[in-house]
Parts: C-alpha cells; sequence; structure tokens
C-alpha cells in the first residue's frame, strides 16, 4: 500500500513538473480573485470577518480548479486502466489523490497568502498569527482535499464534468467554510492577534475525520470498471 | 419479477384518512397558539415535512449502502425515489417556512436561522442528484455512483446541521417547546397525527413511483419482444430495472 501510494505521488509529481498547469494556474487564478474583489467590493483593504470571506472564498473556487483536474490525465490518457490492472489496494489511489490534493493547496498557498497579505489585508501579519492561520489552513486543507477527491472521482466518470464538481463540492465544502473562516476572522483584525477559537478547529477536524473515514470507505465503488 | 403495486389502495385511503385527520386535528382541535395566533398552524405542515424529507434523505443513503452491498438494482431504485420525494418535501419544507418567516419576521428569508439555512444547503446539494445520474450514462455505472453520492450526502445531513447550528445564535422558534414546559396535549396530538400522515404521504408516493417505474420497465420489455422495434435509447436518470423478459434470459 505504501509503496503503491509512492509510486503513485511520484507520477504526480512527474506530470506536474514536466508541464506545470494545476498549480500555477490556481495561484494566477487566486490573485486574480482578489483583482476582482478589490473592484467588487471597491475596497483597498479589508480586514476582520471580510477578509476571512475573501480569504475563503478565493482559497473554495481556486481549490474547484484543482479539483476539476485531478482525475483528468488518468481518465484521457489510461491512468485508471493501468492502476486497476496493478495488483494493489484500490484506496492507494485514495490516499494518494488526497496527498496531491492536499499538497496542491498547500504550495498555492505559498503563494496567494503572501499575495493577498500585500493586495488586501489591511492590518498585515505577525509571526503568531501566521502561525495559527497556518494551523487553519492545514486543517481546512485536509477537508477540502478529502472531499475533492471523492467528488472528483464522482465527477470525472459523468458528460458534464465542468458543471457537477462545483455543483457538488461547494455545498458539500460548505461546513468547512464556516469553520475555518469562523477561525482565521480573529487572527485578520485591525486590533491585532484575537485568540484562535478553539471550538471551530474541532468543527474542522471532526470534518476531515468523518469525511475522510467516509471517502476511504466508499472510494474503491468508484474506480471498479 | 418483483411486484411493487400490491396494497396500494388501501395505503393510499389510509393516508388520505390520517392526513386529513391530521389538518383537521391541526385546524379545530388544537388550540391557538396564545403568542402567535393563526399563523402557528402552518407548523403542523411545515415541521413534518422537513422531518420526514431528512429522514428520506438519510433513508437514501442507507439504500445507497445496501445497494452498493448486494448490487440488486431494486435498492437503487428505493435510493432514488426516497431521495426525489424527500426533495420535493424540502422545497415544501423551505416554501412553508420561508412562509412562516414572512409573517412573523416580516423577511422572506432569514440568514440567522440555522436550520433554515443547513436545510437550504441540503437541498442545493441533493438538487445535484438527478444531474450527476443523468450525466452518466453506463447503467451500472450511473447506479453505482448515485449510490456512492447518497451515502456521501447522508452523511453530511447532520455534520451540516451541526456546523451550521454552531456558527449562529440559536433562535429557531421552538415553537412546540414553549417556555411554560413543552407543548399541551392537544398541539401534541394534531402534531403526531400530522407526522404519521406525512410519513404515510412519503411512503404511498415513493410506492406509486417505484410501481410506475417498474410497470414501464415491463412495458417497453413486452413491446420489444413484441415488435423488435427498439427506437433509439432514451437516457434517463431513472435506474434501470431487470424486467421479467431480461430475468427470464439471465
Amino acid at each position: 500500500m505504501r509503496r503503491a501510494v509512492g509510486a503513485l505521488l511520484r507520477k504526480e509529481a512527474a506530470l506536474e513538473l514536466r508541464t506545470p498547469q494545476v498549480i500555477p494556474g490556481m495561484a494566477l487564478f487566486s490573485i486574480v480573485t482578489y483583482v476582482v474583489f478589490h473592484f467588487g467590493l471597491r475596497r483597498n483593504q479589508v480586514s476582520g470577518d471580510l477578509a476571512a470571506g475573501v480569504l475563503w472564498v478565493t482559497i473554495l473556487f481556486a481549490a474547484m480548479l484543482g479539483i476539476a483536474r485531478l482525475f483528468v490525465t488518468d481518465r484521457e490518457e489510461g491512468g485508471f486502466d493501468a492502476f486497476l490492472l496493478a495488483p494493489v489496494d484500490r484506496t492507494a489511489m485514495f490516499v494518494a489523490k488526497a496527498i496531491s490534493m492536499f499538497t496542491y493547496l498547500a504550495l498555492v498557498q505559498v503563494v496567494a497568502i503572501p499575495a493577498f497579505v500585500v493586495l488586501l489585508l489591511g492590518p498585515g501579519l505577525s509571526g503568531e498569527e501566521l502561525l495559527k492561520l497556518m494551523a487553519v489552513l492545514a486543517l481546512a486543507d485536509i477537508g477540502i482535499a478529502v472531499v475533492g477527491t471523492l467528488v472528483g472521482a464522482l465527477a470525472v466518470q459523468t458528460r458534464a464534468r465542468d458543471l457537477i464538481t462545483p455543483l457538488l463540492a461547494l455545498p458539500l465544502l460548505v461546513p468547512v467554510v464556516i469553520g475555518a473562516a469562523r477561525a482565521s476572522a480573529p487572527l485578520l483584525t485591525l486590533t491585532g492577534a484575537g485568540t484562535l477559537p478553539g471550538r471551530w478547529l474541532v468543527v474542522l477536524a471532526l470534518y476531515d475525520l468523518v469525511f475522510g473515514l467516509l471517502a476511504y470507505a466508499v472510494f474503491d465503488f468508484l474506480l471498479e470498471d | 419479477m418483483v411486484t411493487y403495486g400490491k396494497g396500494l389502495r388501501p395505503l393510499a385511503i389510509l393516508t388520505v384518512l390520517v392526513l386529513g385527520g391530521g389538518i383537521a386535528l391541526a385546524l379545530f382541535y388544537a388550540p391557538m397558539d396564545a403568542d402567535q395566533g393563526f399563523r402557528q398552524k402552518i407548523f403542523y405542515i411545515h415541521v413534518p415535512m422537513a422531518i420526514v424529507a431528512m429522514g428520506g434523505f438519510i433513508a437514501g443513503g442507507i439504500a445507497g449502502i445496501m445497494y452498493l452491498r448486494t448490487e440488486d438494482s431494486k435498492w437503487d431504485l428505493r435510493s432514488y425515489t426516497w431521495i426525489h420525494h424527500a426533495l420535493i418535501l424540502a422545497l415544501g419544507a423551505l416554501i412553508t417556512g420561508s412562509i412562516w418567516a414572512k409573517t412573523s419576521w416580516g423577511h422572506w428569508w432569514v440568514w440567522d436561522e440555522p436550520t433554515l439555512v443547513s436545510f437550504l444547503i441540503v437541498f442545493l446539494l441533493y438538487c445535484t442528484y438527478q444531474p450527476l445520474r443523468f450525466s452518466i450514462e453506463d447503467r451500472e455505472k450511473q447506479s453505482r455512483y448515485a449510490a456512492v453520492f447518497a451515502i456521501t450526502a447522508g452523511a453530511f445531513v447532520p455534520l451540516n446541521f451541526m456546523a451550521v447550528r454552531m456558527a449562529q445564535s440559536l433562535s429557531h422558534p421552538r415553537v412546540f417547546a414553549t417556555s411554560n414546559g413543552g407543548l399541551p396535549l392537544k398541539m401534541q396530538i394534531a402534531f403526531y397525527v400530522m407526522l404519521a400522515g406525512m410519513t404515510l404521504f412519503f411512503i404511498t408516493l415513493t410506492k406509486f413511483e417505484m410501481a410506475s417505474k417498474n410497470t414501464r420497465a415491463q412495458m417497453g420489455a413486452l413491446r420489444r419482444r413484441l415488435g423488435g422495434e427498439d427506437g433509439p435509447a432514451r437516457r434517463s436518470a431513472a435506474p434501470a430495472l431487470p424486467t421479467a423478459t431480461e430475468a427470464g434470459t439471465a
């Protein structure tokens, strides 16, 4: 299982390194979205709840791009067939895809969070706030990666893939947005670092756990052919 | 061959009686609410609708589990019809809730009411069930993917309610839990009769749809055997059923 996951991860990394598509696309999309928010909201700077909202809507919509691309090469270039021929546990595909989705999100945020601070965030981020924000980001990214992998695998087999992906993923990810926006809003206020609301981290962790187990249980059925 | 139509007529009659009786009880027998007056009566429809819709969604998820375990298309059909009718009842619950919000608070939609908001999110999620089925051509794959969706969404329902409820102040009207300790007995009777009636209504409707789907599948099979005119296979979101002829050859 571990070797299968490792091989799949190497394949994902090789693909993305040869023709970088997903990560540059998502990062560029995030920055364009900040510009759109700047004009849409007519604000030069945002803080507090509004900042958390802008940040999480941007991350969520950028994630949609990644989710929509996650299984496309496997379907079109025969990756699924090759994987099904290999005598390995099918759950390896889920684990590898969820890890790569998480990595995509984390790498995009390495660009998108500093861009957000520079372009839109009023209060700025201290080191301590940044650490706390990273904790929130990590928990939310796990949730997005898990649900995104499940939805991506569901949607890639449909004819209306581009339509189905966001229609399924957005409602499913509403609890993540609630938890992440609530948890990160105090970190982005003008009055300086508020305390990190622990109960929202618990909600995020619970969401990750429930959907992690659920996706782990049902993913096999999406691969049979 | 499975017969779905058995016992439909007595069930339908019973549904009409209980639902009609429940409405009569709610209108004439249950006392007028002291604070809210007549508009409180909408809750005798709204709450049972919402409860039955949620029950239908979760039952659809359980039927999804059963389908994945047994690969029996009967369970796929159950999952499909339960979710289908739960979605209709959920729309009804949203509309009645909205009407009540308008009469009571003066707004059609109130965001700081967790139950209404989580209901909307669940409703929007399940709206994708039909398009998802429709856009998968292979029938067997369609059933399997729909089951995975039903299970995921079924597990999402309670989690979503919890998250949204935490996010907002608790302001959903506890209409049936008044300050002086619970509901008057007469209201309780009317409410539970309405709940039973709505459940029967749901069961009757789903049984009718299953019977109709089954009959249509068998008609199609017979027609194919008679005339041989196959016609262009119509794509559909509804589950495919094993028909008598196909089961015979299999």
